[in-house]
């Protein structure tokens, strides 16, 4: 069975410690960050700034964690931990699979703000 | 101390991330605290300087200035490296968690942040921040900043060194029958305002006070930290806290209470000088012949009918504008050899 896109335990458990109303907020927050971020490492890699493109990774990283996107949290903990030389080298193939996993976070994200 | 643990305090947080920062701060605020955000180090340390907070949650990888770089400034920074810094990061690799713990944070919790440790961890380092802030505050009541800031470095360890330095006696004339003759509340009030500007004089030039018996005191020019001056400091104390009674005394005549006088005695030389009590209970203080001179000349200021008497070796380390008159060689109560005193004039 494959990984769901959000862990449904890590997700409940944020809504029981932090209030399921500061949730919806936070997803919010987090969907208009998250934009932010994957065109933070497009353009860190167009420029080699391997600086700003381990940054972008590692807050992409840390806030996929927090809402239990275990796939996302994984996907950008190796660009994190790679840098950007192998995501340059793999084109654009890399980035187009992590965007395509953020969408699929952000679908489901977005269906569990309204439930 | 349970109470301490749930005692609501100011927090700062500070991470480049928006997401983090919020759930941070909203699981802080919801254990009662009070939070700040700050989006990197930099913003972090400006707002560290200005405003006081009890504890730092501080994130590790941030543009600008990172986390590191926040508590390497924090060490080398004697107001703020105390603050307690409580890391909160998802930064990978054991390495990092012990740099920031060389580096002197308290703690290092990393991301997703687990509100119940969080609160454990918060609790934890706010019990040993307020016990700390209440042992420094107790030092203060008795010794300068700097000297309190050397006690705390030197850990209060109890045991005695050789130093040179200065000692001061002073106390009230006829202060007996003083108190004796008006409320009792009346004499406490006086004795406060007295101690108060006292005190103020003795730190003013470098002094701390060791002992307050009744009316009279005894304070330390030279002592745990060295003073180069410590006679003419001493004296220059002494000159301060004879005017600052003259200008109470205007205050008090007008109020149509009776006036009052000090007398000072101050002996410079060897003593012996540190922590001497119990582990629980312990003051600081000097021990030697020194002490007993300043001691038994600050006693015959009654006789000689003068405010300040000082020893030939505190003469000797007078500055030029600081005038004195010799006495002559007196037995004084107590000593042994005769003794060389000298009035300081203007005093």
């Amino acid at each position: 069975m494959p990984q769901p896109v959000i862990d449904p335990a890590a997700f409940a458990q944020l809504q029981e410690t932090a209030g399921a109303e500061f949730v919806v907020e936070l997803v919010d927050t987090f969907l208009v960050e998250a934009p932010l971020m994957l065109a933070d490492l497009e353009s860190a890699l167009a420029v080699g700034d391997t600086d700003r493109f381990r940054r972008a990774a590692h807050s992409l990283k840390s806030n996929g964690n927090t809402f239990g996107a275990l796939t996302l949290g994984a996907l950008a903990r190796e660009l994190e931990l790679t840098g950007l030389e192998p995501a340059r080298r793999a084109g654009g193939a890399t980035l187009a699979a992590l965007a395509l996993e953020y969408a699929r976070v952000a679908a489901a994200l977005t269906e569990l703000r309204h439930a | 101390m349970r109470d301490v643990r749930h005692r609501a305090a100011r927090l700062l947080v500070v991470d480049d991330n928006k997401v983090n920062r919020l759930l941070l701060a909203r699981n802080l605020e919801l254990q009662g605290h009070s939070v700040a955000l700050a989006e990197n180090g930099r913003v972090a340390l400006e707002m560290l300087r200005r405003e006081r907070f009890d504890l730092l949650l501080l994130d590790m990888e941030m543009p600008e200035m990172d986390g590191f770089q926040v508590l390497e400034q924090l060490v080398g920074d004697l107001q703020l490296r105390d603050l307690p810094v409580i890391v909160t990061s998802s930064l990978e690799g054991i390495h990092n968690v012990v740099r920031c713990i060389e580096l002197g944070a308290e703690d290092y919790l990393t991301k997703p942040v687990n509100p119940v440790l969080l609160k454990a961890r918060i609790g934890a380092s706010l019990e040993k921040k307020w016990l700390r802030d209440q042992q420094k505050d107790l030092v203060r009541r008795f010794a300068t900043p700097e000297v309190a800031q050397h006690l705390q470095e030197s850990g209060f360890a109890l045991g005695g060194t050789r130093v040179r330095a200065s000692v001061l006696f002073s106390d009230i004339r006829d202060f007996t029958p003083l108190a004796e003759s008006q409320p009792p509340e009346e004499t406490i009030e006086l004795l406060n305002t007295y101690y108060t500007l006292m005190f103020d004089a003795i730190s003013d030039h470098g002094g701390i006070v060791s002992m307050m018996m009744g009316d009279g005191l005894m304070a330390i020019f030279g002592a745990p930290v060295p003073l180069p001056d410590h006679c003419a400091s001493a004296a220059r104390a002494a000159l301060e806290m004879v005017q600052l009674v003259e200008l109470f005394n205007v205050e008090r005549a007008a109020a149509a209470k009776p006036q009052i006088r000090i007398g000072i005695g101050i002996a410079s030389g060897e003593m012996v000088a540190g922590y001497t009590g119990t582990n629980d209970r312990a003051t600081y203080t000097c021990i030697g012949n020194t002490v007993n001179r300043a001691a038994r000349l600050e006693a015959h200021t009654k006789i000689a009918l003068r405010t300040i008497l000082i020893d030939d070796d505190t003469r000797a380390g007078l500055s030029a504008d600081i005038r004195s008159e010799a006495l002559g060689s007196l037995a004084l109560k107590g000593m042994v050899a005769p003794v060389d005193v000298f009035a300081v004039a203007g005093g």
